[in-house]
């Protein structure tokens, strides 16, 4: 069982902030793990083997692991779980998978897509706006073909080189009326897909719930410690781990048949029933553990990237997609994946430091995972979205900007039309909202709509709330 | 970080360690590290910022030949006998062992060995009062803490030893009740090392601790002239040239009203911000961020609506405005029960706390021993302990001093970094296990009984006619019998048959059954019923 998501008491949800609910923790647990082979064990000598080889253990492990098909296929329950997780994908050939791309903290629109043919940007932008910092001219890329107002930041020149390929949908105003400017509420709007601060369960959890499996959880998978709320399901398994080659267990002094039965002790302990709540709770969370650890065996002994294929380094993001195009690659049969883009995007002062940093690295890591997709041949189907819970204000605060309302997503993939999805709405000051920001041109829940229905080919009325009540873009190549 | 002085070795060792590569990283860490003010975090990397992250993931714990076993921390006292008064219903069920032990993994870091029995003996009210009002001065039992090189903790600038001093005086601490509310505020106003440096955050840390069951009042207005969360949450850059809405904001969301709840507007955001303006300090390549002050010059002297109230408000009015908000009492008294109990007071009892807060003058103790009596905490259902709580228990347990930096990265897998919350808004309670982070709390139990594997003569000359049975109850002692459930115990002696090959050579029955012993210390750590209680 996946972690059970349980009602919250309407006093206790009013009694709590809302932060308290639905938000998983962030990237920065992950800043110690952005070394790539970080999580490889070292090698240690001198570990008794029953074969009394002399072997270390780390070399026993990794042997372990490499051998996980014929030692422990001999008949354990792992590798059929495994298998019977391929054979379903093969199956499907054409599974289409999502990847959710969160950019924490509200990503600054304006500067991702610069409004440098508006009149009012470096007014409202005196020391923030593109061209004008210490970078000058460097910072900006080429001008949106859509919509030439708008100029790519430099650090996002990897997309816009997707998007003249016709592999980016751009969004520049998205967003909801009414903005919710707290972090943690307006993220939970997104990640539950409504406006709605009790509900308990993620969008894609829904999803998953409906038409997905009810013992793989591989199909609603957060590469991170925890598990995005977006994911959060109410009655199917789902999953969350740093990167699959860290997914090993060990004990001082183990090994051998007992190390097995171990193993397999792990998922078992947690499929006990149990009428108590929060001891539910734990042992579904140790059930998923013990499934997972079968699924993803194979990967202890790591993984290739196609030759010419080049990710970023030193970035857990660009870590993460690399194995999750690898994961693919391999036929895990994965569906929905929430993975955070790198680096915190509050950029309340100092935004010129930051902003240009994480984006260069959100947007390499992207290129290199569309090129590795298509060397693998399944650009076809994974489509990625990349959202952040709002935008911010126009008028920055000095070294830096404030929360805002409408954002900007992007839609990557080979099958994406490619082509902007609503308009940008203007900085003029009759163009922003009440609270001097800018206007959403689309909702994400029309989006969310449009995934569902066009993508996933799934009824989105019992998925979003009111889903028919929000115009729904067309995503895809005709 | 990197002004230890005194610690000429300390810094010497930081320097040598820092190439060029390591520096890209740490600056890629610190990019990477999302915080609502990185931002500053991205400003003082300027400063000489070295971090020397150990080298992660040995596969083992380095053995050390006979484990050194801690001085059980004597149970904490009650000063004054006689029961306690609350105005909800009081626990009137049996007080034995198993709800000591209750009691002391909701309001402490579980017991050590002795210390359930101990506080059972003095019966409900006697053990909540030893934990809410213990007399005298905290003491620190047991061998001083170090790190994986020997070295005493400098927990003001040394990477990790602040994780490292904090989690030593949970285990080592008489008074388990304040080190645990000092952990509470942690969460409850979060602020990280991401954006502040590690000497404002053990200032900060020793304010909750002295305003563990005090005034709230008290501790809003601390928190707002604190230097930590000046720096978290831009307070040094609100001025009234420039407003800057971060505490401002996240002082209602998060720390006195909460969200959604109708308590206050975009306006009063604004208005609130504009209040809190004046905050400022001073930087010097030798000190940092220093000199945190008032300064009036900074200060919007106009007048701010707030809730309503217009006034020339400053920062005094700003703490006062929100605590007597009319919504603040409620928010309060959920939020604090939401640490103990997991099923929600009922409408009547959270009235009544509301009531008894705000007659005592924003006190926080008198709610917590009522808690603390409430039927509900011990009838009720389990709670998941946070990982540091588990992680502190293992070690009191065992016995086990702080002697590896082990402890820090292996924080980072299970969720709970101390001194690095993920945001303003803390821990999230309601997630803290799943697939990944309950793996961390695997390894993070393997690294605790490392240094006690079976291994070597005691593998050689382990009782090789050792049942199943035996087996379970010798690990269930190792830890010092926590309570397990039927079920478990079955499952776990299930194992304990089964893992053994059906014919064994001379050498593998007594091998097999120490590797066995070996298992199940770990899958006893780990188990759901042991990662609740």
């Amino acid at each position: 069982m996946a972690p059970r998501v349980t009602k919250p008491n309407a006093a206790e949800i009013a009694a709590c902030s809302c932060g308290g609910y639905s938000r998983s923790r962030l990237l920065r647990h992950a800043a110690g793990a952005a070394i790539p082979g970080a999580g490889l064990p070292a090698i240690e000598a001198g570990m008794p083997l029953p074969a009394g080889t002399g072997m270390s253990r780390r070399s026993f492990l990794s042997r372990t692991a490499g051998l996980a098909m014929a030692v422990y296929g001999a008949g354990a329950l792992g590798i059929d779980a495994l298998d019977a997780g391929i054979a379903a994908a093969a199956e499907a050939p054409d599974q289409p998978v999502l990847v959710s791309v969160f950019l924490d903290g509200g990503a600054d629109s304006l500067s991702m897509l610069a409004p440098t043919g508006h009149a009012r940007y470096t007014q409202l932008r005196p020391t923030l706006a593109l061209g004008l910092g210490e970078d000058g001219a460097a910072e900006l890329g080429p001008q949106l073909s859509e919509d030439t107002s708008l100029q790519w930041h430099s650090a996002l020149n990897p997309l816009a080189t997707l998007h003249a390929e016709g592999k980016v949908s751009v969004l520049p105003a998205i967003g909801y009326t009414d903005a919710n400017q707290s972090h943690f509420t307006s993220r939970h709007f997104w990640e539950v897909g409504a406006t709605d601060p009790f509900a308990r369960l993620g969008w894609l959890g829904r999803y998953l719930d409906q038409h997905g499996s009810a013992d793989n959880p591989l199909q609603g998978l957060s590469l991170g410690y925890d598990l995005s709320p977006s994911l959060a399901s109410g009655s199917v398994p789902v999953a969350a781990m740093s990167r699959p080659e860290e997914y090993d267990f060990w004990a001082p002094g183990v090994w051998g048949p007992v190390e097995t039965a171990m193993l397999d002790s792990i998922g078992n302990l947690g499929e006990l029933p149990t009428g108590d709540a929060g001891l539910a709770y734990a042992r579904g969370a140790a059930a998923a553990t013990g499934r997972l650890r079968e699924q993803v065996a194979p990967f202890q002994s790591g993984y290739t990237t196609p030759p010419g294929v080049t990710y970023p380094t030193g970035s857990s993001f660009s870590d993460r997609l690399r194995a999750l195009a690898a994961m693919l690659g391999a036929g895990l049969p994965l569906r929905c994946v929430a993975i955070n883009g790198a680096g915190g995007y509050d950029t309340h002062s100092n935004q010129e430091d930051s902003l240009p940093q994480n984006l260069t690295v959100t947007a390499g890591s992207l290129l290199a995972f569309q090129r590795d997709l298509e060397a693998r041949g399944l650009a076809d189907r994974v489509l990625t979205l990349v959202w952040s819970e709002f935008g911010r204000r126009p008028d920055e605060n000095g070294s830096g900007t404030d929360h805002g309302a409408a954002g900007t997503a992007f839609l990557i993939g080979s099958a994406v039309r490619g082509t902007m999805i609503g308009e940008f709405p203007g900085i003029a000051a009759n163009d922003l909202d009440d609270d001097d920001n800018l206007r959403a041109t689309s909702d994400y829940r029309g989006l969310y709509r449009a995934l569902l229905e066009q993508w996933f080919a799934v009824d989105a009325a019992s998925v979003i709330p009111g889903a028919s009540g929000f115009t729904a873009p067309e995503l895809l190549k005709p | 970080m990197a002004t230890a002085k005194r610690k000429p070795k300390r810094r010497r060792k930081q320097r040598a360690c820092v190439t060029p590569k390591r520096r890209a990283r740490a600056k890629r860490a610190a990019l990477e590290s999302y915080t609502p003010g990185a931002e500053a975090a991205a400003r003082r990397r300027k400063r000489a910022r070295r971090k020397c992250r150990p080298k992660k993931r040995k596969r083992r714990a380095v053995r050390r030949p006979t484990p050194i076993l801690q001085p059980v921390p004597p149970p904490p006292r009650p000063a004054t006998p006689g029961p306690l008064s609350s105005p909800l219903a009081i626990y009137g069920g049996t007080f034995g062992v198993r709800q000591a032990e209750r009691l002391l993994w909701r309001a402490g870091f579980g017991p050590s060995p002795g210390h359930a029995q101990a506080l059972a003996s003095l019966g409900l009210h006697g053990a909540v009062r030893s934990l809410t009002r213990p007399a005298g001065a905290a003491v620190l039992t047991g061998a001083t803490p170090h790190d994986s090189d020997d070295s005493p903790l400098y927990p003001e600038d040394a990477w990790g030893h602040d994780h490292l001093w904090f989690l030593d005086r949970m285990v080592r601490t008489n008074q388990p009740l304040v080190e645990r509310m000092a952990l509470l505020w942690h969460d409850w106003f979060a602020t990280s090392t991401a954006a502040v440096e590690q000497r404002h955050m053990m200032v900060q840390n020793q304010t909750f601790r002295t305003n563990a069951l005090g005034s709230f009042h008290t501790l809003v207005r601390a928190m707002t002239t604190d230097p930590a969360m000046i720096l978290w949450l831009n307070q040094n850059e609100n001025s009234r040239w420039n407003p800057n809405e971060n505490y401002a904001r996240e002082v209602m969301e998060l720390f006195t009203l909460g969200a959604d709840r109708g308590a206050y507007t975009e306006d009063d955001v604004r208005e609130l911000a504009r209040s809190l303006t004046g905050w400022t300090n001073s930087w010097s390549a030798e000190l940092g961020t220093h000199d945190f002050r008032f300064a009036a010059n900074r200060h919007d002297a106009n007048p701010k609506t707030v809730f309503g109230r217009t006034g020339t408000w400053d920062w005094e009015d700003a703490c006062r405005l929100c605590v007597e908000h009319p919504l603040h009492s409620s928010f309060l008294v959920g939020k604090l029960w939401s640490y103990f109990i997991p099923t929600p007071p009922s409408d009547s009892d959270r009235s009544k706390l509301e009531q008894l807060y705000r007659s005592t003058g924003y006190q926080v103790r008198p709610l917590v021993e009522a808690i603390l009596l409430h039927p509900q905490l011990y009838g009720g259902p389990r709670m998941v302990k946070p990982p540091i709580i588990a992680l502190a228990g293992w070690l009191r347990a065992l016995r086990r001093p702080i002697d590896t930096s082990a402890w820090v990265w292996l924080a980072d897998g299970t969720g709970q970094r101390l001194f690095m919350p993920p945001n303003v808004a803390g821990w999230d309670d309601d997630r803290w296990l799943d697939t990944s982070t309950l793996r961390a709390r695997w390894e993070m139990a393997s690294y605790a009984v490392g240094d006690r594997e079976l291994a070597g003569a005691a593998m050689d000359e382990y009782d090789e006619t050792e049942t199943p049975q035996q087996a379970v109850a010798k690990a269930r002692a190792f830890w010092g019998d926590p309570p397990l459930t039927g079920e478990t115990v079955t499952s776990l002696t299930a194992f304990a048959t089964d893992c053994l090959p059906g014919s064994m050579s001379g050498w593998q029955r007594h091998t097999y059954r120490a590797i066995r012993q070996n298992a199940l210390r770990v899958l006893i750590a780990t188990c759901p019923d042991l990662q609740t209680s």
